[in-house]
């Protein structure tokens, strides 16, 4: 058995523990240990991993293992990571461990469903067969649904039921794609490797082929990404989620999209992407200006929040799918800093929720005097989400932008023109945000009694908060290890032309 | 002897006014009398075709196969007046309309 | 050798450290404690920054050629980005330990003045917090060693004014007007950003010099795309320093506490932009010289502007803002001026008359931060004393109030340019830079000055002088600030005294080679210059010095209509509020809202719904009668029977 199982392994021990816990206390108990262990398995992966690497050694996937799980069918358990995925598992061990303190005061039940999803995650980004990808995503969807439509608030069934089924029919299409691509490469194998590099009985996928299964395998993902126009599932999602789920969703779940995108839709297809790349390209440029733009003007905090993230997820696809090797590296370090920000973010904004119960911005104010740390720590998040220096937001956008740049042409250059614009609009979201909730003299006396953060509030928020520090102060050494995960990637795709007469606007 | 036609008119006319009554009536007793007139037909068929066809082959499955189908018509409608009995005990009634405990 | 200045490291290390210290753990000390603790690590920056000027400039700064060279001790990659990288780290040369000594100078004594102005404000710790940031992220400003690392501190200054002018939070306008600076220096950012990029890509670096290695990315294209490139960073440059149109910022700022006016919008980051089109300048002169006539226009015209609105205002600090905004567009002005040499022999070397602009730049750059901070700190002792802006609530503030009076007019000459104080020299360098570069530019620039003495003096005597407010003065007893606040003025009018004498030509010049400045002095332009100041000056005595003033009430009433646009500046602030709520938020981004959720979320509920009522209709078949069932199977055999017969 391969070490990597262990990060299933430990949510499933993790279920059974909760299984069989009977007390407040010993739920607790189970969940801290649990996604303590899972924080810690994580820093020893990545410490290994940069090991490593340092070793010189250069294979694509590291603490590769498979086993055969359907032979007739070609299915295998494969596990292995790469860069990509040892940034991606930090990043969600991170959540997990945060989304527990938040949900302190949870049941056993939300926590099961809670532990599976999180499960389904880890399983995702370590497998690199994919049909167990796709296994383990439809784990971590179908919790989801009732996360929100039990413990969720407002129209949590309405939420509830249009989040579950527009990524199930995300998923339809992906199923499509990854069967397309599995008989396209020969029906032989479903590992992501083999079929990448044509070994073990796969072929190179037909052109024309590719030019069906791209789009739908993109799409598919791409749904879960927030892609423009597959977004609206996520403000109502997330303003119905329970604050420990939107943290989760938005944190981790969200980077599935992006994450298969890039090792499934491009790497796989790579002529595809080069051909077809373009009309993704202009929904995401869509996306970012679309979602800071609609993000103005909303009046209910979580909904400021989901769109700031259809802006900041539209990037990560944005850098990916800009097949250059700079931009590929900024979007998934945009994947951790959108990750991270939104989740403090969802995090603060639940615990304002649960004290105000509204999150209409117009019937808050002067909250600053009132819950101290809480406000601060907004404003702290606020500005990470602007891209402030020092904050992990903003080495990840210059990133993108730099990559996104040299690619040397008119089409390039005016989408990245215009993701640019963004950064400006982010701004006034967030500091219209602030001035209305934060600063000011509260005008409701029950305000006025409301206390600041508990123990446990104050730990979550300060544990990610650091993390984004560190991140944003110290980006070297994860850029490294994204880049080495994201140079063989890029470098298969580009290996195919693009052919422009495809693209009008070329 | 008598044509095979008129036989066959006689269960033609018993299959449709079973037909008939099946798709028409509300109350489960007529249905069920209505079954056994198509089933009778069948069964007259059965046996007039058996003896138009094999009648000096000595050939007896048709009529094997009416006995059969009489002796399972008597054991449902059995079953099936037994189940009427108890649905008019519960809901004192035996149209098919009013029986809609069981619907979704 | 460069290595013997790494412990310039400290100059940003020790404000940082105070930042996070009393950032993290201000609110458990006492406000004495944490006043002490931002104050000592800016003053042992101040000795160090001082003392690395001293090495610098007298030490092994010269190289054997006698030509000042760029030092960088310290250089590290931050993030690599491909073939290109993002470094952090040190870079030393003229300009930038020149910036060090102000920026130093002036937050120090700003620390200092703080400890009376806040005296027990609320969030007393918070605020040396924030000044400590600013501090160290203008330091690391002008310590960059490249484009990039000076846009990332570019935008912590950019937050750390936002902070400092939201500092009173509880305020509306004070809200407002953080936002406002935050949002307008953002757009303009954004300029500055493409302007990397597109900079980044074609030069193959971010350094502020680059190797033309002209294969490698088609230097025809170069050739439009660098000044392309610079003319993005200049609009970058323009919102940090407030030029038209993207001034609108800089006066509402003056609602964050006077002292932050005086460090960070008058004396340190508004000149940032100045700075950033220095740092790039000769760039500018190899690749750009047509470029930088927009530089001198958009100065000339913001310099105009600023002047004109600033005769019309009656909130001190407000006057004050205007005047900043006209004396940094005179040194955007003076860098544009600069020409190359006319046959182009040798590009990197700027020969000593059309390189003189640049020298007058940093020059004025240096003075005016100087006599801005004091007069920025005098207008807190003033509000200090009278709890109010506006110039009607003072008035022969003389008598109540000596030191501050003195050094207010001091600061008022030196910036009228009137010898021997040291605006004289700088402005009229910044006015024979001019003339040299045509003769109606020079005229324009002097004309102007001749405005900034006018509605300096018009500001003095209205707050000395004039009409005393005696009712309101009876109310709040103006006095004269405590020591803690008259030393830095004093201090900052000492350095405005004698800042004059320097030989800035000396140290710094456009090639870096000594120039000897005395011996260029253009005698005939100096007191041409003086005259008309003190013409100026002198019609504003007789304006404004007596209790009443019926010529300032004629002017008024002659024509109330430029008055009123002069005072409400122009309503240039109206018109953007009409573009960023009526046209942006209104039109755009509701609109999008909009359609986000009636047409793209309704198609989806229209995927919905389609597939409920399908579903209900469909149901129908499924009535669980049997009789239908049967019906439609007897329909279906008779159809089949059919099929089978013909």
């Amino acid at each position: 058995m391969n070490f990597l199982s262990i990060f299933v392994l430990i949510p499933l021990l993790m279920l059974l523990g909760l299984w069989l816990a009977r007390d407040q206390k010993s739920i607790r108990g189970v969940m801290v240990a649990g996604s303590t262990c899972l924080l810690i398995l994580s820093a020893v992966l990545t410490v290994l991993f940069l090991q490593e690497r340092a070793a010189g050694n250069t294979a694509e996937m590291l603490f590769t293992a498979s086993f055969d799980w359907i032979t007739p069918l070609h299915i295998k358990y494969s596990v292995g990571v790469d860069g990509i995925s040892v940034a991606m598992l930090l990043l969600s061990s991170v959540i997990v461990f945060t989304g527990t303190f938040v949900s302190w005061y949870m049941n056993k039940e939300y926590f099961l469903w809670f532990t599976l999803l999180s499960a389904g995650v880890y399983g995702f980004f370590i497998s690199i067969d994919m049909f167990t990808m796709f296994m383990f995503y439809e784990v971590a969807l179908i919790p989801m649904y009732l996360l929100i439509g039990v413990w969720g608030t407002g129209p949590k069934e309405y939420a509830a039921m249009k989040l579950t089924l527009m990524l199930m029919g995300g998923s339809a299409f992906l199923m499509c794609g990854i069967f397309g691509i599995f008989y396209g490469a020969g029906g032989q194998t479903m590992d992501i490797l083999d079929i990448a590099h044509q070994q073990n009985g796969a072929h190179l996928i037909d052109i024309a082929q590719q030019h069906i299964w791209f789009p739908l395998t993109f799409a598919g993902f791409g749904v879960l990404g927030a892609l423009f126009p597959f977004h609206t599932w996520s403000p109502d999602g997330h303003a119905s989620a329970p604050t420990a789920v939107s943290m989760l969703h938005a944190g981790v779940l969200m980077k599935l999209g992006g994450y298969g995108c890039f090792r499934i839709a491009m790497f796989l297809m790579p002529q595809g992407a080069q051909d077809l790349g373009w009309i993704f390209l202009v929904l995401t440029g869509i996306s970012v200006v679309y979602g800071a733009f609609s993000a103005c003007v909303q009046t209910d905090l979580k909904y400021i929040n989901a769109y700031s993230s259809v802006s900041h997820c539209g990037l990560v696809l944005f850098g990916i799918l800009m097949v250059n090797q700079v931009a590929a590296t900024g979007a998934v370090l945009q994947m951790l800093s959108h990750g991270l920000t939104t989740a403090l973010f969802f995090a603060l904004i639940g615990m304002i929720y649960g004290r105000t119960h509204t999150r209409d911005i117009r019937e808050m104010s002067g909250l600053m005097r009132i819950m101290p740390f809480l406000s601060v720590c907004y404003v702290i998040a606020g500005l990470a989400n602007l891209g402030l220096p020092g904050f992990s937001g903003f080495i990840a956008e210059m990133t993108i932008f730099v990559g996104s740049f040299a690619n040397a042409d008119t089409f390039h250059r005016v989408l990245t023109i215009a993701a640019c614009t963004s950064i400006v609009v982010t701004a006034v979201y967030i500091l219209r945000l602030v001035g209305k909730i934060l600063y000011g003299v509260s005008t409701n006396e029950e305000h006025l009694k409301l206390d600041d953060a508990h123990w446990e509030e104050r730990f979550a928020v300060i544990c990610l908060i650091g993390t984004i520090a560190a991140l944003g102060s110290a980006p070297w050494w994860v850029s490294n290890m994204i880049d080495s995960g994201v140079a063989p990637v890029v470098e298969h795709i580009t290996a195919f032309a693009a052919n422009t007469n495809l693209n009008p606007f070329m | 002897m008598i044509e095979l036609n008129y036989i066959l008119i006689v269960s033609a006319i018993m299959m449709f006014a079973g037909i008939f009554g099946f798709l028409t009536r509300r109350s489960t007793l007529a249905i069920l009398l209505s079954i056994e007139l198509m089933l009778n037909s069948a069964d007259i068929n059965f046996a007039v075709f058996n003896r138009m066809l094999y009648g000096q082959s000595g050939n007896t499955e048709g009529f094997f196969f009416t006995l059969f189908s009489i002796a399972i018509t008597a054991a449902e409608s059995a079953i099936a007046i037994a189940i009427m009995v108890n649905i008019y005990r519960l809901i004192k009634d035996t149209s098919v309309d009013k029986l809609t405990k069981m619907k979704w | 050798m460069e290595t013997q200045f790494l412990y310039t490291i400290l100059i940003l290390a020790l404000p940082f450290c105070s930042f996070l210290f009393l950032g993290l753990f201000g609110h458990k000390l006492s406000h004495k404690v944490a006043g002490l603790i931002g104050t000592t690590s800016l003053g042992l920056v101040f000795l160090l920054s001082l003392y690395t000027a001293f090495e610098y400039f007298f030490g092994i700064g010269r190289n054997v050629q006698g030509i000042y060279q760029a030092l960088v001790p310290y250089n590290t990659t931050w993030l690599p980005l491909g073939n290109l990288h993002f470094d952090m780290g040190i870079l030393l040369d003229p300009i930038a330990v020149m910036m060090l000594i102000v920026i130093s100078t002036v937050s120090f004594m700003v620390h200092i003045y703080s400890f009376g102005y806040m005296h027990g404000e609320r969030g007393f710790q918070r605020y040396y917090a924030f000044l400590s940031l600013f501090t160290m992220s203008m330091l690391g400003l002008v310590v960059a060693t490249n484009i990039f690392q000076m846009y990332l501190f570019w935008e912590l200054v950019g937050v750390s004014s936002y902070l400092l002018i939201g500092f009173f939070y509880t305020e509306k306008p004070a809200i407002a007007a953080s936002k406002k600076a935050f949002i307008v220096t953002r757009f303009a950012d954004l300029f500055f950003l493409i302007g990397i990029l597109i900079y980044g890509y074609y030069a193959q670096t971010f350094s502020f010099s680059f190797v033309e290695t002209g294969s490698v990315r088609e230097f025809a294209s170069a050739a439009f795309m660098l000044p392309t490139a610079l003319f993005l960073m200049f609009i970058g440059g323009a919102g940090k320093s407030a030029m038209f149109p993207l001034h609108i910022w800089l006066p509402d700022a003056m609602e964050g506490p006077t002292p932050v006016s005086a460090l960070i919008h008058a004396a340190t980051m508004v000149v940032a932009g100045v700075y950033q089109v220095a740092r790039m300048f000769p760039l500018w002169i190899a690749y750009a010289p047509d470029t930088l006539h927009i530089v001198a226009w958009v100065g000339a015209f913001t310099a105009f502007y600023a002047a004109a609105v600033a005769c019309a205002q009656s909130d001190i600090k407000r006057v004050l803002a205007f005047s900043t905004i006209s004396q940094i567009a005179f040194m955007m002005v003076a860098l544009g001026v600069c020409m190359p040499l006319p046959n182009g022999a040798s590009p990197e070397l700027i020969d000593h008359e059309f390189g003189i602009g640049y020298m007058a730049s940093m020059f004025h750059l240096f003075t005016h931060a100087m006599f801005k901070a004091t007069l920025f700190l005098c207008a807190g002792c003033l509000i200090h004393a009278v709890h109010s802006n506006e110039m009607s609530a003072m008035g022969g503030m003389r008598k109540y109030m000596p030191i501050t009076h003195w050094t207010f007019l001091i600061a008022c000459l030196a910036i009228s340019g009137i010898p021997p104080f040291s605006g004289f020299f700088s402005k009229d360098e910044i006015l024979e830079a001019s003339f040299a570069y045509s003769p109606v530019m020079g005229w324009v620039m002097t004309g102007i000055a001749a405005m900034t003495a006018f509605y300096m003096f018009r500001l003095y005597y209205g707050i000395f002088w004039g009409t005393e407010n005696k009712e309101h003065h009876a109310e709040c007893h103006p006095h004269e600030s405590p020591l803690a606040m008259t030393f830095p003025l004093l201090f900052l009018t000492a350095i405005t005294l004698v800042a004059g004498f320097i030989p800035f030509g000396k140290i710094i010049s456009a090639d870096g080679l000594a120039y000897d400045f005395l011996a260029h002095f253009n005698w005939a332009l100096g007191a041409k210059s003086c005259f008309i100041a003190l013409i100026s000056i002198g019609l504003a005595t007789w304006i404004y010095k007596g209790e009443k003033q019926p010529i300032a009430d004629k002017m008024q009433n002659a024509a109330p209509h430029l008055h009123r646009w002069a005072f409400k500046r122009f309503y240039l602030d109206e018109v953007y509020q009409f573009i960023t709520h009526r046209i942006i938020f209104k039109y755009i981004s509701a609109t999008i809202a909009k359609f986000d959720r009636k047409y793209i979320d309704g198609f989806f509920n229209f995927l919905a719904w389609g597939t409920h009522e399908l579903g209900f209709q469909i149901r129908g078949f499924q009535s669980g009668s049997i009789q239908k069932y049967a019906f439609i199977f007897f329909l279906g055999a008779l159809a089949l029977l059919l099929v089978m017969i013909l």
